[in-house]
């Protein structure tokens, strides 16, 4: 188990030296620079001052060069300053996290909280009118696309309550706090939600035809022990998976969420910082994001062994 | 039908009757079926596959799927209880507590994700006042009861761990675990390797006279129901057609799908004799449940059949000294070689 969690490591690690490398090449591929942008908003203008400020910005190296740059910083904990506010990337990045963070979590939460237990309800009560409701509720939320959702509900909130929740900060109250971030949070953990709810209910079906839920049952065992005690701990396997996927694409919908919603996170900072091509910002925070979503993955399965007796890491 | 009730009758079964509802119509997996098990007796029921063996079972214990099953009729008492009445509270107390159950998969029918321990004290919890220290004391000491060596380790184990046999007497182990009245072996040793095969049945039988359990033994195998067996019925296609003692069935089988029974099972040919006989097998396939014939059901494949076999249904009618069978037929057997 420990050979292997080490190797894990290793791997993670790899992964996360190739993900560096793709991105950095991917960000340079792309046409034109932010000293490019900037001196085309300028109209005309002398190209050696161009060159000087691309000197400057250490953007007329070879790209192998910027590239042990910018590992290089990114081990000692320099992670470079951004090109716009020119302040240090990591001053601009670090108050973001937690933004997002409570934003993704609550997400998730709320994915896992409505979806397993909705899940085993339609599975239960399989071809009931309750199942027909919640899988057709279901398709829904894996139809519409976070951002839509976003705007519906802003405006239902403004004709309903006559204002929106606008994200502040210093929230005074816990209700203004949590309005902040669970309507967004569950504008875009909808989708995961009705996900989650569907992968729990067709692993369900298959757990509760198995001949261990008769045992359950011969022994006197309740119809709730029976569905969460018995079959839901068999049936959470494929469910870990999906949400462990769903972390991943969780921060693709937060991009466009943050947006509609106006909440100053990672994701959006991410979008504005591709458009003016700010480097140092863009690369950190794929970096971010990859290190999340690999962190991710490893729990997954360190949680299936833990889960499930039959799966045990060898060497 | 059969013997009236006494105050050692630990179950009677009278007229049930399960049906299934399925897109092809409607078919009686048990057809007025009765029967009833003394403490410490062993019943066997046997039949081929789909005779409505497992359903008979499963009606006792009122874990027929619903939909597409139900039990439309008779009666079930155990120790005086009509079971068919009682809500579904009130039945859960009597399954894994006086009423236990024994499967055919000892691979599937445990839960692999929780400790074999915990699934012997789930038992324990649900029907008796214990701590948990208690229960799992009670719980290695089934294991040990059932002849699992080295019990305290086996009981922290996960069913993967064990093997085929060793699941089986878990399976018995967590089944006895609150002395039931009645246990139900359905097909138990089937899925197990023969040699092992004889020592699960050697265990039931012994732990069902140490406990004085009623048993229902649920079996194709004409060889466990000599084994093991005081009293045995015979089922075809959903009905109840013999019903004798042990001895009095071997003996002197009276229904055709009894004898045709006895015939295809294969005899120990003993050294040096002639060894080109061949097995005997009843010709023909057991009828579709929902399209079976007006009159007997083996009709089509019995050899002795006559005209009124085919168009009447037989009453199960005594043939003598606690013998009773359902065939037209049955008195002539009896002279019959």
């Amino acid at each position: 188990m420990f050979a292997y969690i080490v190797r894990r490591l290793v791997l993670m690690l790899v992964t996360l030296i190739g993900i560096s490398i793709i991105i950095f090449v991917l960000l340079r591929v792309v046409p034109g620079n932010i000293v490019d942008i900037l001196f085309d908003a300028a109209g005309f203008v002398d190209p050696t001052d161009k060159a000087n400020l691309e000197k400057e910005l250490g953007l007329n190296l070879p790209i192998y060069q910027q590239y042990l740059n910018w590992i290089g910083g990114l081990l000692h904990g320099d992670l470079g300053y951004s090109y716009v506010s020119e302040k240090p990337a990591l001053q601009e990045i670090l108050p973001r996290i937690p933004i997002t963070a409570r934003l993704a979590a609550l997400a998730l939460l709320f994915s896992a909280s409505i979806g397993i237990p909705l899940g085993v309800l339609s599975a239960v009560h399989q071809g009931s009118r309750l199942d027909y409701t919640l899988r057709v509720v279901s398709l829904s939320g894996l139809s519409l696309p976070s951002f839509w959702l976003g705007l519906l509900i802003l405006m239902a909130s403004v004709s309903l309550f006559g204002h929106m929740p606008i994200y502040n900060p210093n929230p005074a109250t816990w209700t203004e706090a949590f309005a902040i971030y669970a309507v967004p949070a569950m504008a875009v953990g909808f989708r995961s939600a009705a996900l989650t709810m569907r992968i729990t209910r067709s692993s369900m079906l298959e757990i509760l035809r198995q001949d261990y839920i008769r045992t359950a049952r011969a022994k006197g065992a309740s119809e709730a022990s029976v569905n969460y005690r018995h079959a839901l701990k068999n049936a959470i396997l494929p469910v870990i998976t999906v949400i462990g996927i769903e972390a991943a694409f969780l921060i693709g919908g937060l991009i466009v969420t943050e947006t509609v919603f106006n909440i100053p996170g990672v994701a959006r900072f991410l979008v504005e910082a591709l458009r003016w091509r700010d480097y140092p910002i863009v690369q950190n925070l794929v970096m971010l994001i990859a290190v999340v979503v690999v962190v991710a993955n490893f729990t997954v399965d360190m949680l299936y062994a833990a889960i499930d007796p039959r799966i045990r890491y060898g060497d | 039908m059969t013997e009236t009730r006494t105050e050692d009758t630990v179950l009677d079964v009278k007229n049930l009757q399960t049906v299934f509802f399925t897109n092809s119509g409607l078919f009686r997996a048990v057809d007025d079926v009765s029967f009833s098990v003394r403490r410490g007796e062993t019943l066997a029921i046997v039949g081929e596959s789909g005779c409505g063996k497992s359903v008979t079972a499963l009606s006792v214990m009122r874990l027929v799927p619903d939909p597409p099953g139900r039990v439309v009729g008779g009666s079930v008492t155990l120790e005086g209880t009509d079971l068919l009445g009682l809500d579904e509270a009130e039945m859960r107390n009597i399954r894994g507590n006086r009423i236990s159950m024994i499967f055919q998969e000892p691979m599937t029918s445990l839960n692999p994700v929780m400790r074999i321990g915990d699934q012997i004290t789930e038992v324990l919890r649900l029907h008796r006042e214990m701590t948990s220290k208690e229960t799992w004391a009670k719980a290695v000491e089934m294991l040990r009861l059932v002849r699992i060596p080295e019990p305290e380790r086996r009981a922290q184990e996960y069913p993967h761990q064990l093997s085929g046999g060793m699941r089986q007497r878990a399976m018995i182990a967590m089944a006895l675990a609150c002395r039931p009245a009645l246990l139900i072996a359905d097909e138990p040793t089937t899925a197990l390797d023969v040699t092992i095969q004889a020592q699960i049945l050697a265990l039931i039988v012994d732990l069902q006279k140490t406990l004085g359990t009623g048993l229902i033994l649920i079996t194709h195998d004409l060889g466990v129901v000599a084994q093991t067996a005081q009293r045995v019925i015979v089922m075809y296609a959903g009905k109840k057609v013999e019903e004798a003692t042990v001895e009095d069935l071997f003996e002197n089988p009276r229904h055709p799908y009894t004898r045709g029974l006895m015939a295809s099972m294969p005899a120990v040919i003993s050294f040096g004799a002639k060894t080109d006989a061949r097995l005997t097998e009843i010709p023909g396939m057991v009828p579709s449940l929902t399209n079976l014939p007006p009159g007997c059901a083996f009709a089509p494949r019995c050899s002795l059949a006559v005209d009124r076999c085919r168009a009447e249904y037989p009453p199960l009618q005594e043939t003598g000294g606690d013998h009773f069978a359902a065939c037209w037929r049955a008195t002539e057997m009896v002279a019959a070689p």
